[in-house]
């Protein structure tokens, strides 16, 4: 009775959906204000039925009901409830689903936390985010009806959810993907709002920057975890593959980056207007782009979903319409809103152009190369794959390229700036950056190009990021009241920023430091790495809650003294009888020591090892929350909220005579 | 000319000039970094280069997988049942890795036709297999458990 | 008027990947249409799995039929196995190719999964399979009343598969033995 009563609420919900596609939209083509005022109410009630379709999935997960097809595919009664749960998102239908609730969440936030917008505007956008909502659901509808049931041939036990998917990381990581990859639809809808309205002014900017940052935030989180996953569950160290799947989710990255950069300078100097709405398309274009790429089969991956031409007919359809709709709009609408403010070449506004420019060059060669086999296989000149050689080549250059860049930026005014103050404020930043790069790396371990470039580019966007909260403490009477000023906006693009060198630090270092050996080992056996002693001392039975495991004992010890006990697991899980290599790590701020283990060799009860030393590789997970939390930080700003008081209480009124 | 004219100018030879690079880095890089995939069969006929890094597919042949005794190196046969490849790697191989089962394998070929891999695929899953694999067994016509006859 | 083109830009690159990613659509790796469709099935002559006498092509004639290529080393067609009950339980006529399997292990799975087959040819060494081109298991075959391939799929027969394909197929197939 429940999956119907689930069944039923999403059909309700699309119906909302088609109401908000077209009821306010009419609205405000025809200036009536009761349609427009119907649309917060319908986004409350699309988040109220798909909430509860939603809930009603999750309970036949955890209620074990075989007789839904779903549960019965990618559940089984032996599974911890918790993964139960996270099952609902681990296939195709209930990851869809999951999308759909999200994108309900963000419509009914837009219309619950945006009493500064006018209604016009607010009706616009959210008829956009309507329409999002009619093509998702009605997919889910159509192709992909997660309630489908299995009558009246219900198996006894499910077919288990992939072991590679059993894991605490994953119980995060879609959600806040998600939130990241359907927050970009926001931004979409604001500027899709702006190009209907012809209205293209700052104010458009301020109103969409918050939802963009935090968008981008979610993002920045969702990539993190998706690599810290691949990193401990795959079992081979490796954090970031140029995989299809994850350049799906690291364009949308890219292209937001180059948006939250454009916005600042759409909002703060009302420039390149037309620019940044052809971002904030991309941006979201590039996230149904992934969502195509991984549900089609277009590409093969090692996440990619159950794939069906079918569904990736659909996606596409919806995609064209989607993209070729709004950019047949911006090549209609977009002369309307171009802007006529000129800014000095040597200015905060052209370092934010190099960004822009770098980012979406970015963004493009990613694109390029992911879809490369698709463009070659669809020429019939054969089936190739690029691999990660050709995404390094060509993103590493760029990187560099925008380091030095970002370093001048925070540093930079507005408008017209000043070569020669340039120079007098970032001398010393320049001076200490170079010593850093030639004297730090020296210190540990062998000298290293890489290092020694990543090390300066950091430290060089550290010290010009220092060097201008200094002067602002300078100019302030006190270091307390100077701090006090620093608005969240700046705050959070100092920690974002600070983030951003962690994570150059962190990803270089790893790539250039690490070591790892592929061992026999057999029990007794001592190896050393990296000054690190890894005895095997033993193997061992165990019995988990649905798998029966192989465990190793290895002690890591240096200098004498005992650092760690790891125990990797090889497990054979019962219900499907796969296989699964679970590594063990000691963590750690500057090094992670990491053992997998790989076959049993031999008749002694060797055992195939694979031993990792991972300096810093932390950093650049850490450099990733800290984005994020910069880009949390800077929605508290003043500056977005201040128009509440603005904005005549008229549209106060038509809100919540609702 | 005016400011506005010009400032759109340099910003457009910027723009041109910043994305030839980008394109020349492109192409650079694509030319020595991607691989081509071959099936066993055209390895066999000495249509694949020597030297290059190139992916073969196809099914590991039972009773071809051997390991090393005292090191990590395991050798097998890939096969599309039409010809054979040999594989030779060093390392840990992936969990669903096995005789009978599809695998596509990475590596440079060496003058005596050996596949030196440098990284094993298997499948993801027990349902999944290879789309190259797919390719290389619908080409030589015979089904995924081989029909020695 | 340039700048205005300009602004079209955008749109020309996004339909030519469009038209790319379509042309990727239509090149699924899993798609593989039979050389076998509408032709006659194969001549063959096997043993009925579990009991006696041999079976050939003649045994499939007669009706609007399923052939299920299966067996029990096949993860999939365990999937697959609760919806050809289904199937059965409405009617339609499902026959198996046991496919390169072992009698007891398949008669095993029978008996604790259920039999939606009308009979299992037992094909131990796959030579059925090969004259059909069977690529991997399970595949389904669509087979007329004069025993004449009319479709193939590869892959789980579910019921959105059903729905897209075989269920129009079907009605049409058993509207053309009725005329006869």
């Amino acid at each position: 009775m429940i999956p119907e009563i689930g069944h039923f609420a999403l059909i309700i919900a699309f119906c909302l959906t088609l109401m908000l596609a077209t009821v306010p939209a009419w609205g405000a083509w025809r200036g009536n204000a009761t349609a427009m005022a119907l649309a917060p109410t319908l986004a409350v009630g699309i988040l109220v039925f798909v909430g509860i379709s939603f809930a009603c999935l999750a309970s036949a997960f955890l209620q074990d009901d075989f007789s839904v097809s779903l549960v019965a595919s990618h559940s089984n009664s032996l599974l911890p409830p918790i993964y139960k749960f996270a099952a609902v998102w681990g296939n195709h239908e209930g990851s869809l689903m999951l999308w759909a609730l999200i994108l309900a969440l963000w419509t009914a936030a837009v219309a619950l936390f945006s009493p500064q917008l006018p209604l016009l505007v607010l009706s616009r956008v959210l008829s956009v985010m309507g329409a999002i909502g009619v093509g998702f659901l009605s997919f889910s509808l159509a192709t992909s009806n997660p309630f489908a049931r299995l009558l009246p041939a219900t198996p006894a036990d499910g077919g288990d959810l992939n072991p590679l998917l059993q894991d605490p990381g994953l119980i995060i990581h879609p959600p806040l993907l998600y939130m990241g990859y359907v927050g970009f639809s926001v931004s979409f809808a604001f500027a899709i709002a702006a190009l209907l309205g012809g209205r293209l002014d700052a104010s458009w900017a301020r109103w969409s920057r918050p939802w963009t940052n935090i968008a981008w935030g979610f993002l920045s989180l969702g990539i993190m975890l998706g690599s810290w996953w691949a990193y401990y569950e795959l079992g081979w160290g490796g954090w970031w593959f140029w995989d299809p799947v994850e350049n799906a989710s690291f364009m949308p990255w890219l292209a937001g980056t180059a948006l939250i950069h454009s916005l600042a300078a759409t909002d703060k100097r009302g420039l390149f207007k037309s620019w940044t709405v052809l971002l904030a398309i991309f941006a979201f274009s590039l996230s149904l782009l992934g969502t195509f790429l991984v549900r089609s089969g277009v590409l093969t991956s090692v996440h990619a979903f159950a794939t069906d031409p079918a569904r990736g007919m659909f996606i596409l359809v919806f995609l064209a319409l989607v993209v070729g709709g709004s950019l047949t709009l911006y090549a209609f609408r977009a002369p309307a809103v171009s802007s006529r403010v000129t800014f000095a070449w040597v200015s905060r506004e052209s370092l934010l152009l190099c960004n822009n420019v770098v980012f979406l060059v970015a963004t493009l060669t990613v694109l390029f190369g992911t879809l490369f086999p698709l463009i070659v296989d669809a020429l019939g000149m054969g089936k190739v794959s690029v691999g990660p050689p050709y995404f390094n080549a060509v993103f590493v250059p760029l990187m560099v390229l925008l380091v030095p860049f970002m370093g001048i930026g925070p540093v930079s005014r507005w408008k017209r700036d000043d070569v020669a103050r340039w120079r007098s404020e970032l001398m010393i930043p320049a001076a200490v950056a170079v010593a850093c790069g030639f004297t730090f790396p020296l210190l540990n371990a062998p000298y290293n190009i890489w290092v020694a470039l990543a090390v300066l580019l950091s430290s060089w966007l550290l010290l010009g990021l220092a060097q201008d909260v200094l002067r602002k403490l300078r100019n302030a009477s006190s270091a307390a009241r100077g701090l006090r000023r620093l608005t969240p906006g700046y705050c959070g693009m100092l920690i974002a920023h600070l983030g951003f060198a962690a994570c150059v630090i962190g990803v270089v270092a790893t790539s250039q430091y690490s070591l790892e050996r592929d061992l026999r080992m057999s029990p007794g056996d001592t190896q050393e790495l990296a000054g690190y002693q890894f005895q095997f001392v033993e193997v061992t039975q165990v019995r988990g809650p649905n798998f029966i495991a192989d465990e190793a004992r290895i002690v890591v010890s240096r200098d004498g003294a005992i650092v760690a006990s790891l125990l990797p697991q090889k497990r054979r899980y019962l219900a499907g009888g796969s296989v699964m290599t679970e590594a063990a790590i000691a963590p750690g701020l500057f090094r992670d020591l990491y053992v997998a283990m790989g076959e049993p060799i031999g008749s002694d009860g060797a055992w195939a090892m694979r031993l990792h030393y991972k300096p810093l590789v932390r950093w650049m997970w850490l450099g990733a929350i800290f984005m994020a939390v910069g880009a949390f930080t800077s929605v508290f700003d003043k500056r977005y909220r201040r128009q509440r008081d603005v904005v005549p209480s008229v549209n106060k009124a038509a809100l919540h005579g609702v | 000319m005016h400011s506005v004219r010009k400032q759109r100018l340099y910003l457009v030879l910027f723009v041109v000039l910043f994305s030839s690079v980008a394109i020349g880095l492109v192409t650079y890089a694509l030319r020595g970094n991607i691989n081509l995939f071959y099936p066993p069969v055209q390895v066999a006929e000495g249509k694949a280069p020597i030297g290059q890094s190139i992916r073969v597919g196809g099914m590991v042949e039972r009773n071809s997988l051997q390991r090393a005794a005292d090191s990590l190196q395991v050798s097998f046969m890939l096969t599309d049942y039409q010809a054979s490849v040999p594989v030779v790697y060093v390392g840990i191989l992936p969990d669903l890795f096995g005789e009978e089962q599809g695998a596509v394998a990475s590596g440079v070929l060496d003058s005596d036709g050996v596949l030196q891999a440098t990284e094993i695929l298997a499948k993801h899953d027990e349902n999944y297999m290879p789309p190259e694999v797919a390719y290389a067994l619908e080409n030589s016509g015979y089904d995924k458990k081989g029909n020695t006859k | 008027m340039v700048s205005r083109l300009k602004l079209f830009l955008p749109l020309i690159l996004f339909a030519m990947l469009a038209i790319t990613l379509f042309r990727g659509l239509s090149l699924d790796p899993r798609e593989m249409p039979s050389a076998l469709i509408d032709r006659p099935f194969p001549a063959f002559s096997l043993p009925r799995l579990n009991g006696t006498g041999l079976l050939s092509q003649a045994d499939l004639k007669g009706q609007v039929s399923l052939l299920n290529v299966w067996a029990t080393w096949c993860v999939a067609c365990r999937v697959e196995h609760p919806y050809l009950k289904q199937l059965a339980q409405k009617g339609i006529p499902v026959f198996g190719l046991n496919y390169k399997d072992n009698d007891a292990d398949a008669q095993r799975w029978l008996e604790e999964l259920g039999d939606p087959y009308r009979f299992n040819i037992a094909d131990h060494d796959g030579t059925l399979g090969l004259d059909l081109g069977v690529y991997g298991a399970p595949e389904t075959y669509l087979v007329d009343a004069a025993g004449v391939i009319r479709y193939r799929h590869a892959g789980v027969l579910d019921q959105r598969v059903w729905d897209a394909v075989f269920q129009p197929l079907y009605q049409t197939l058993m509207a053309e033995s009725g005329d006869q």
